[in-house]
């Protein structure tokens, strides 16, 4: 049994959870498909689920309105141990990432991070995955009877709908108390398209010049393109944009179809965030910027007079 | 209070890395303490500077899992400040691929020095790896805070702020816990020279893998350099008005990416 564990929000499944399905289907040849909804108030998310999986189980407690990593981790280490799942399958965003190591030690299993490839044949998971600040790409297996592994958003396409829905099942979870306490919060800026989702971003740096260009600039195009918005760190440091913003090593890593780098010179921190992009273009007034070696269109000149010109053509 | 920091020692992030026979060649890299787990030694020295908890005794020990080369990160954070070291040599096992056994070793010394907070780095240079920091807490049982960009400490209680996926939460976590640190956490200081000589006469201690029972689950296969084929195409940007027809026409047209 492969165990999905699904991500949601706003009421929807998400589309990891969508992305985790097909890596569990072209794992299947082990078995079947389940998928674990956490959550309170979940009826419809696990209603969608079913639409992807035979087998969806369904913990609908008050307790888990909210993540936390310490209960995730419990809820799902039982199920796995309960349900006897060879391979449990998290989505590599960044609370999957905190809690799946929780879930491998409970288990003793080892945990492959981050898979941009995926497959299990004759007891042996083998994932291909990024390091060294995503320059170099390897191959890890583990022939251990259970294996917790987290998936790269993007890796895979999402899963359709299969022709009949699967059962619903609910389960009865013993979760731990919570210790991280929640005292505020500033949610990401709602309202823009989620930078890892997008399939279009346009990124700037610190060459647009303030956060008055940078909004003219970017955002204007962006908005333009109908694309999510990408900041490099030093321009969230300075305060011009917002951390969700942030792309690269510490902050969000993107794959969409098209990058727009913008004023940013492309250190080996920012570009681990972005150099899986399928195609990447460079506006840089400096030709010795490293961005212009992993860009396929470069434009040497001002982002300014640049973008403005992408604009008016754009109409 | 003591505080256990975990150093890693990583290629330089501008360094030219080298595949041979199918892996990763460190061996005419030049290695430093990863920046993330010098994050991580800079707040354990800043609590200790503050007398976290109302404790004016804080013990700082760092702890490195690895080769036997090692040893040169852990010199460079006594260099900064802390008070010991203990090194557990993992000689021909490698453990890099396993964070799940990795952890083990950790949180054995952990306990073996009674310490109450664990930091490290919220990911590890080389391996890419984000996990280290929540195997241990598992292990430990402990708590954990992930990707923390600001921390204190009153009493037994931390506060805090750190990322999560849908922006940033400020939280309060009790002690014994485990923190992975990042970037804007704190600016970590230079090594002194009187403190670089003072670090040659610090204890670092020599521990041997045997004693921790572990067996790594992870097999690495191979290791190559990541090469994506890019066009480089240069459009001439003195016209910004051609250079945005042409950029938009090859998007369109060439690339097929805009609609
Ligand atoms: C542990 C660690 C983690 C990090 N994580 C991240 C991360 O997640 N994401 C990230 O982005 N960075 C990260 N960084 C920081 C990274 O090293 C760089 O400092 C940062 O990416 C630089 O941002 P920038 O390109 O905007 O600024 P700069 O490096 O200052 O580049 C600005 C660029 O704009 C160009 N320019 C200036 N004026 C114009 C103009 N008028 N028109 C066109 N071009 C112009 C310049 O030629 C230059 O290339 C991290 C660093 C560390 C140590
Ligand atoms: N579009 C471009 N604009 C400016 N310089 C470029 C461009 N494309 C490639 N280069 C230069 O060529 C190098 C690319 O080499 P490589 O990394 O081997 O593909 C970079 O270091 C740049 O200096």
């Amino acid at each position: 049994m492969i165990l999905v564990v699904v991500e949601h929000g706003n009421g929807r499944i998400g589309k990891s959870a969508r992305e985790l399905v097909t890596a569990a289907r072209s794992c299947g040849v082990e078995g079947p498909v389940a998928a674990l909804v956490l959550g309170s108030d979940v009826a419809a998310i696990a209603t969608e689920a079913a639409t992807l999986v035979g087998q969806v189980l369904v913990a609908d407690r008050p307790e888990l309105a909210t993540y936390d990593a310490e209960l995730w981790a419990a809820a799902v280490a039982q199920i796995a141990r309960e349900g006897e799942v060879a391979l449990v399958l998290i989505a590599a965003s960044r609370s999957g990432r905190e809690y799946s190591p929780r879930v491998a030690v409970k288990l003793e299993a080892p945990l492959i991070e981050g898979a941009a490839c995926l497959t299990f044949e004759g007891g042996v998971v083998r994932g291909e995955r990024y390091s060294f600040l995503s320059r170099v790409t390897e191959t890890v297996e583990s022939n251990a009877a259970v294996v917790v592994a987290t998936v790269l958003p993007g890796a895979f396409a999402p899963a359709e709908a299969l022709g009949a829905p699967g059962e619903q099942f609910d389960v009865d979870l013993e979760l731990p108390e919570r210790r991280l306490i929640v005292t505020g919060a500033q949610p990401a800026n709602a309202g823009r398209l989620p930078l890892g989702e997008a399939e279009i971003v346009v990124a700037g740096g610190r060459g647009t010049g303030s956060a008055e260009g940078f909004e003219r600039i970017v955002v204007g195009l962006a908005d333009k393109l109908g694309a999510a918005v990408g900041a490099t760190r030093a321009v969230v440091d300075a305060g011009w944009r917002p951390y969700a913003e942030q792309v690269g090593q510490t902050g969000v890593t993107v794959q969409p179809r098209l990058y727009l780098a913008i004023g940013i010179s492309g250190a080996v921190q920012h570009l681990s965030g972005m150099n899986k992009s399928q195609t990447i273009v460079a506006i840089n007034k400096d030709a010795d910027a490293p961005i212009f070696t992993v860009a396929d269109y470069g434009i040497v000149g001002d982002c300014d007079a640049i973008v403005e010109a992408l604009k008016s053509a754009i109409g | 209070m003591r505080i256990l920091a975990i150093v890693a020692q990583v290629p330089g992030a501008e360094e030219r890395l080298k595949v041979a026979e199918g892996g990763v060649d460190l061996g005419a890299s030049k290695l430093v303490l990863d920046t993330m787990d010098e994050y991580g030694v800079e707040e354990a020295l800043r609590l200790r500077e503050a007398g976290a908890g109302g404790d004016t005794a804080v013990e700082v020990i760092v702890l490195g899992v690895g080769p036997s080369r090692v040893e040169a990160a852990l010199r460079n954070a006594l260099a900064l400040g802390a008070d010991r070291a203990v090194l557990v040599d993992s000689g021909a096992i490698d453990l890099a691929r396993d964070v799940v056994a990795t952890s083990k070793v950790i949180a054995e010394v952990a306990k073996r020095e009674r310490a109450d907070l664990v930091l490290c780095g919220a990911q590890q240079a080389d391996s890419d790896s984000q996990a280290l920091g929540a195997a241990v807490a598992e292990r430990l049982g402990w708590a954990q805070a992930t990707w923390v960009t600001a921390l204190t400490c009153e009493g037994r209680t931390l506060a805090g702020r750190h990322d999560v996926d849908d922006g940033q939460q400020d939280f309060r976590l009790p002690l014994p816990a485990v923190v992975t640190a990042q970037q804007g956490l704190n600016e970590p200081r230079y090594p002194t020279l009187p403190n670089i000589m003072k670090a040659r006469k610090k204890e670092l201690r020599m521990e041997v893998l045997a004693g921790f029972d572990v067996a790594p689950q992870v097999r690495l296969v191979k290791q190559e350099l990541q090469h994506r084929e890019r066009l480089h195409r240069l459009i001439p940007g003195s016209d910004a008005k051609a250079a945005a027809d042409e950029l938009l026409r090859a998007l369109r047209e060439d690339a097929k990416v805009l609609a």
